[in-house]
């Protein structure tokens, strides 16, 4: 039989395009003007694909108590962030999500930075000098080396 | 043709309405200002002159301590306001998770304290989390005055 070209290319064609081939770090980044205001105000507007529905959840019914600060909205205003965020939460995602590789359903982190996947790809790069850098400051400050990162780009390192 | 030939007519009422409507409109645009600083302190002022008793105006130093203070009352991260501002409010502060702060001094950022939705939630957030209880009316003002002072 001779080589099945039509058909090994219309395999390619379809890889190519299926989760398989999640090898860029590329979010969807975050349009919307009252997330933007809300959730960007003391730190990078974090895209909701980064996080399941039940951390989003978690974060959003404790305000009060976000991170050491006080980040108290009106009612109208958490159900509005709360409903975009969990519409667009990392197991919302019709391609599934890296970001959630290795993570226990029964755990919920409040933090992108406790991802099984986010500890794997930074652990090797980053060092804790680096970390306690104060140009850098935190690990929630994505900006000091994803210089795009607002917009979704993480490829850059 | 006939067009050419038509009367212009105008009544005795659109010669006194007209130009009444023209003054209206250029003082209106003349004196509209947009929000300021000062246009909630006033409201501030009102306020506390109602419910406060013996109010004898706000106080820049009183604003200027609170802004200092360590107060170490409320959340553990957050002793102070100058735990994210700067003591010098003329320049920008830094959230912990390493964001930028805008100055909080007006004469080197007028659009700050502009929006009074946003002064509110402010005050309300960061007292509780520095002080750990809202502000009182007095210590707004205080340090609204302050905040225009400089």
């Amino acid at each position: 039989m001779k080589t099945p070209y039509n058909t090994l290319l219309i395999i390619c064609a379809a890889v190519s395009f299926s989760p398989l081939m999640q090898a860029s770090e590329s979010y969807r980044a975050v349009k919307d003007a009252i997330v933007i205001e809300e959730c960007g105000a003391c730190h990078m507007t974090f895209q909701p694909e980064m996080l399941p529905q039940r951390s989003w959840n978690a974060i959003m019914i404790d305000l009060e108590n976000h991170f050491g600060e006080d980040a108290s909205l009106s009612t109208q205003k958490n159900q509005y962030i709360t409903a975009y965020l969990v519409a667009n939460a990392a197991d919302q995602q019709w391609s599934g999500s890296k970001l959630l590789r290795g993570l226990s359903k029964s755990t919920t982190p409040l933090r992108i930075s406790e991802l099984p996947y986010w500890i794997k790809e930074h652990r090797e790069e980053v060092s804790n000098r680096e970390w306690n850098n104060p140009k850098v400051g935190s690990k929630a400050n994505c900006l000091a080396c994803h210089q795009q990162a607002d917009r979704g780009y993480y490829d850059d390192d | 043709m006939k067009y050419l030939n038509m009367k212009i007519h105008t009544h005795r009422t659109d010669r006194l309405i007209r130009p009444a409507l023209l003054l209206i409109t250029t003082f209106s645009i003349l004196f509209s200002t947009s929000a300021t600083a000062n246009d909630y302190l006033d409201q501030l002022t009102r306020e506390a002159s109602e419910s406060v008793s013996n109010f004898s105006g706000f106080n820049a130093e009183r604003g200027k301590t609170i802004l200092l203070a360590q107060f170490g009352t409320g959340k553990p991260d957050t002793p102070a306001c100058t735990s994210c501002h700067d003591k010098n409010s003329a320049l920008s502060g830094k959230t912990r998770a390493g964001k930028l702060i805008e100055p909080m001094a007006v004469s080197v950022n007028p659009q700050r304290f502009t929006d009074s939705e946003k002064i509110e939630k402010w005050f309300g957030r960061n007292c509780r989390s520095v002080i750990g209880r809202e502000c009182t009316l007095i210590e707004k003002g205080d340090f609204l005055t302050y905040m225009t002072s400089l």
